[in-house]
């Protein structure tokens, strides 16, 4: 690999280097990214539902799922544009839970989402207290420009996989890629091993 | 690095000749990654400015404040220099003539660099596919690329309309007030036509003008969006 003369960097002192994957940076702010508009679902007509390889589908409208115990949780987060930002705090609901019912053959999800997005994930990636559908962040509701009424958090890969406006789980028995996943993005996406992009 | 191309006080293009290149879609971006002496290493994403017709590689770079990467692409890297890329990325934000139109590209600042590479790719392909560019700056100065831009607007396939949001300069025939509904409403193409809608530039921009287009009744999977910037370093 070419150094770059005179380059030094702006290296934050500030954070535990431990806790960045490589290739990634800290920021203090929350960008923004998403392949299309912006949808608003109006609440009176969210539900979530979990699908696919089960007997009979499950659904939440979004009272109901309001009602379902939350959990708090502050994790890092991991974008593949390169910006990590640490300590975020959100509440919603954890994989488990919404998973309890569900008799499954299963092996992989398809998260979808208002708008159209997909991603795809291992279901051993999902449960064991390893993801959730959160709906609050920083203590807020969370806004629909970060995914709001409420979007899945599975911090410990990039963060593509943590579909905005999630509207529900699709239980497979085959893996099927998501949107950026068909685009040349990493089909599993560990920051840790920089899984960026296919062949990565 | 072969040249670099002042294109406003703060932003250059970087003219990269690239061994093995192995081409790009028009719309695509690559990943710069910097090496410092002791291994520290940075790497951010920049939408490639030339179209996959061009013989060089250009990146369009602008400097951000407190960046880490653009004030060294910007003001440090010379002529001669080497620069480690990965890419092609991205296969979504693209533009091809297969995927038709008419097209409607709406860019906000530097958000222009992706559709520079797709206007240069209709062009050198021939493409017949209309055109329209609403292309929003701050002022004159900070407008990219006007003179090739006022250039392919000559072309009977392409419109381009600017708006300056800031400061105009006396006689300024262009619109001159920040993106809204009735702007994109004004320059788009009607809901009849289908039309396919890129949107490109700061977070806040790109959620005005999706959410303009969505309430115009333009739908959402014919407006494909990047946003980038404010991630408040």
């Amino acid at each position: 690999m070419p150094l770059s003369r005179s380059f030094h960097g702006r290296r934050r002192t500030d954070v535990d280097s431990s806790r960045i994957p490589p290739g990634q940076y800290v920021t203090n702010g929350f960008p923004v990214l998403s392949a299309g508009p912006t949808p608003h679902t109006p609440l009176a007509d969210w539900t979530f539902t979990i699908r696919g390889a089960i007997d009979k589908p499950i659904s939440w409208t979004w009272e109901e799922f309001r009602a379902l115990p939350s959990e708090t949780v502050t994790v890092d987060i991991h974008c593949v544009t390169k910006w990590s930002k640490l300590d975020t705090s959100w509440r919603g609901v954890s994989l488990d839970t919404l998973l309890d019912d569900a008799q499954t053959s299963a092996k992989y999800v398809l998260a979808f989402s208002d708008g159209g997005y997909t991603t795809n994930l291992p279901l051993d990636d999902v449960t064991g207290g390893k993801a959730w559908v959160a709906y609050e962040y920083g203590g807020e509701p969370l806004v629909s420009e970060h995914g709001g009424p409420a979007r899945l958090l599975v911090p410990h890969l990039y963060f593509w996989k943590s579909a905005k406006w999630v509207r529900g789980l699709e239980l497979r028995d085959h893996d099927e890629p998501g949107f950026w996943e068909g685009y040349g993005y990493h089909n599993y996406g560990d920051p840790w091993k920089e899984q960026r992009y296919a062949g990565d | 690095m072969i040249d670099l191309v002042m294109e406003t006080p703060r932003t250059k293009s970087i003219v990269l000749e690239v061994p093995d290149w192995h081409g790009h879609r028009a719309g695509q971006h690559v990943d710069v990654r910097l090496t410092a002496d002791d291994g520290y290493q940075a790497q951010r994403s920049y939408s490639i400015a030339s179209s996959p017709e061009d013989t060089h590689l250009v990146l369009t770079v602008e400097r951000l404040e407190n960046g880490e990467v653009s004030p060294y692409l910007v003001d440090e890297l010379g002529t001669g220099d080497e620069l480690e890329l990965r890419g092609p990325v991205g296969g979504y934000f693209v533009w091809e003539d297969a995927l038709g139109g008419p097209l409607l590209l709406i860019a906000g600042g530097s958000g222009v660099v992706p559709f520079r590479s797709m206007l240069r790719h209709h062009r050198a392909i021939g493409s017949t596919v209309p055109v329209r560019l609403l292309d929003s700056a701050r002022s004159l100065s900070d407008l990219l690329y006007r003179t090739e831009l006022m250039r392919i607007g000559a072309s009977s396939e392409i419109d381009i309309c600017f708006t300056l949001t800031r400061a105009q300069p006396e006689g300024w025939r262009g619109y001159a007030r920040r993106i809204d509904r009735e702007l994109v409403n004004e320059v788009g193409w009607p809901l009849r036509e289908h039309p396919l809608v890129y949107v490109c530039g700061p977070t806040g921009f790109v959620e005005t003008a999706a959410s303009a287009l969505v309430a115009l009744g333009h739908q959402p999977d014919r407006i494909r969006t990047e946003r980038f910037g404010g991630t408040g370093m």
